[in-house]
């Protein structure tokens, strides 16, 4: 089959679509001539933003208080039954995007594929590939019968493009009745966002792990940070030992990121890591081990210990002023 | 107050991943193990209930062979008894053919006032399954938890985002996914380990459970190709010799960074 019809789950924060958002429309509008955007809110917010990227409709379907996931499945399964059904939906692969891929992947009784970086219709089958083993190996993986074909996608998949569209035409989707599932609902918001630059947005990333022995030693990745204009990051270890918070952590369940300079000190490069970082387009490493996974991909490998290389670099980097 | 878990037996994350050349399925014909990533549902529920003052831990898996030693293992914690589904039939399931096989499994339990699973499980991670379950089963479902408290009929979680956490409440019965590092799973007492040998696991099919069609027949997906990505190739390494904090100062002139 050829695609026409594809949609994109965007997410956006007080009227801002995400950047996830974008690289998703930009790839949808390489695919097919129709792309519309379904966002949980009110579409008008977004309807310049995402019909700059070419975007020509936006669903918005108002969650109120309930987790939006199973909202949102059920907003978009009503569209659906209502007519404009797609041959795609490309999710991204967030936290909203997969509860809402999973509810409406039961409702539809549709497969669905997540942590994709690609996709191709080649007019007689949509194929998706998913990097596996740590992204030693590539699978494609075409969808078998009719769509509408589920997709999630990794952020930094597509390069994000504006086509100078115009602003998309809104609709508003009343979300039907939720019934015992719509019993989940968000009472508070909590923020906890690192300061300087965001940790997927920044041009450096200096990353630290259980190499540094105690939560304490966290600071000299964060002085470290704060002299390159950097974002702190953090392995999976740490933030599971409660070092930092989850906001901070780079990998397979955390954030991906593709900087210029990635530094990763005192990570040894475990394969749910190196997934969220490998993409980076210079890496430099610190870890005592020399057998350590991290130097097999690193373009400046320092073998020795972390509680001595960084202190030296950070004197090294304020006497520069 | 009682809880089933859903537990993955996986090939032993220590040992490098290959995939069946004929199916290009991920290759499980060893000793399987308890996907550490479900030993936080596991202990969790066993707290909950403990909590709670009374009710059991009860276990759902799906894997090939008849496969139970990770299912011991959450059995040695302290879980009580456990329905394991393996046949044939299921080898190329997708995730939503794995969430009705597991919901169904639930179903065979009588069901439970809370289900619990991990975000993802080491060796596939679609990260949709328990919210898949969820929908099956027509319960409310509250994914990414990091802390669960209960109340009577009242579940309250702390669930992850992308900016940092929500608080959630849902009524019970409910699904939840709960993260790694939110509780320490305990080790299994000796005594634990003998008892959970004679602890009840009931052996089912797909058809037993009346799920059809599954395998590759139910997956609307098939793989078409597998090929090695491009490698990123190691730079320069050299060993700290007290200086090597120099060599990083260059590196970062080169590139302007500084």
């Amino acid at each position: 089959m050829t695609l026409n019809n594809i949609w994109v789950f965007a997410q956006a924060t007080n009227g801002a679509v995400n950047t996830a958002t974008l690289e998703l429309i930009t790839k949808a509008r390489s695919l097919a001539s129709s792309v519309s955007v379904f966002v949980s809110g009110d579409g008008a917010a977004i309807a310049a933003a995402v019909g700059d990227f070419g975007a020509t409709k936006v669903y918005g379907a108002d969650c109120g208080a309930h987790l939006p996931g199973v909202a949102m499945a059920a907003a978009m399964k009503s569209v659906i039954d209502g007519g404009d059904s797609p041959d795609l939906i490309m999710f991204p692969q967030s936290y909203e995007g997969r509860d809402a891929m999973a509810r409406l992947s039961v409702k539809l009784n549709k497969t669905v594929i997540t942590n994709n970086v690609d996709i191709e219709d080649s007019g007689s089958g949509v194929t998706v590939t998913t990097p596996i083993f740590g992204g030693n190996t590539l699978v494609a993986t075409t969808f078998t019968g009719s769509g509408p074909f589920l997709a999630a996608f990794r952020p930094k998949s597509f390069a994000p493009e504006a086509s100078g569209g115009s602003a998309a035409a809104v609709t508003a989707v009343v979300v039907p009745d939720l019934g015992a599932a719509g019993s989940a609902q968000v009472t508070a918001v909590h923020v906890e966002e690192t300061s300087g630059p965001k940790l997927d947005e920044a041009n450096v990333v200096v990353s630290g792990g259980r190499g540094l022995g105690e939560a304490d030693k966290y600071a000299m990745i964060e002085e470290l940070a704060k002299l390159l204009k950097a974002a702190p990051g953090a392995s999976r270890a740490i933030v599971d030992a409660g070092w930092v918070p989850y906001s901070y952590q780079v990998g397979q369940t955390g954030k991906v990121v593709k900087p210029s300079v990635y530094i990763a000190a005192g990570i040894s490069g475990a394969t749910q890591h190196m997934v969220g970082m490998k993409g980076s387009k210079n890496i430099i490493a610190i870890n005592k081990d020399k057998e350590a996974p991290i130097f097999g991909i690193a373009d400046l490998g320092i073998v020795g210990d972390v509680h001595k290389v960084l202190p030296k670099l950070i004197e090294a980097l304020k006497a520069r002023g | 107050m009682n809880i089933i878990v859903c537990v993955k037996q996986i090939p032993d994350p220590a040992a490098p991943g290959a995939l069946n050349s004929d199916s290009n399925t991920l290759k499980r014909d060893g000793k399987l193990v308890i996907d550490d990533s479900d030993m936080y549902g596991v202990e969790m529920a066993l707290q909950l209930v403990d909590a709670a003052g009374g009710g059991e831990v009860s276990l759902v898996s799906m894997a090939p062979n008849g496969e139970t030693s990770g299912m011991r293992t959450a059995l040695a914690m302290g879980a009580a008894k456990g329905v394991l589904v393996s046949d044939p039939a299921l080898q190329g399931s997708d995730a939503l053919t794995t969430a009705k096989i597991l919901a169904a499994a639930v179903q065979r339990l009588g069901g439970a006032d809370l289900i619990v699973a991990a975000t993802e499980s080491s060796d596939g991670y679609t990260g949709t399954v328990p919210e898949q379950m969820a929908e099956v089963l027509g319960l409310p479902s509250v994914t990414f938890t990091k802390k669960i408290v209960i109340n009577g009929s009242t579940l309250q979680a702390s669930r992850q985002t992308e900016a940092g956490y929500d608080e959630v409440t849902c009524t019970l019965p409910a699904v939840i996914s709960v993260t790694a590092g939110v509780v320490e799973p305990r080790y299994p007492s000796f005594k634990g380990i003998m008892a959970a040998k004679s602890k009840p696991v009931e052996q089912v099919t797909a058809s037993d459970l009346g799920v059809t069609p599954v395998g590759w027949d139910g997956a609307g997906q098939k793989i078409t190709s597998v090929t090695q990505a491009e490698a990123r190739q190691a730079g320069e390494i050299i060993e700290d010799d007290g200086e090597a904090f120099n060599k990083i100062v260059g590196f970062l002139e080169n590139l302007k960074v500084i």
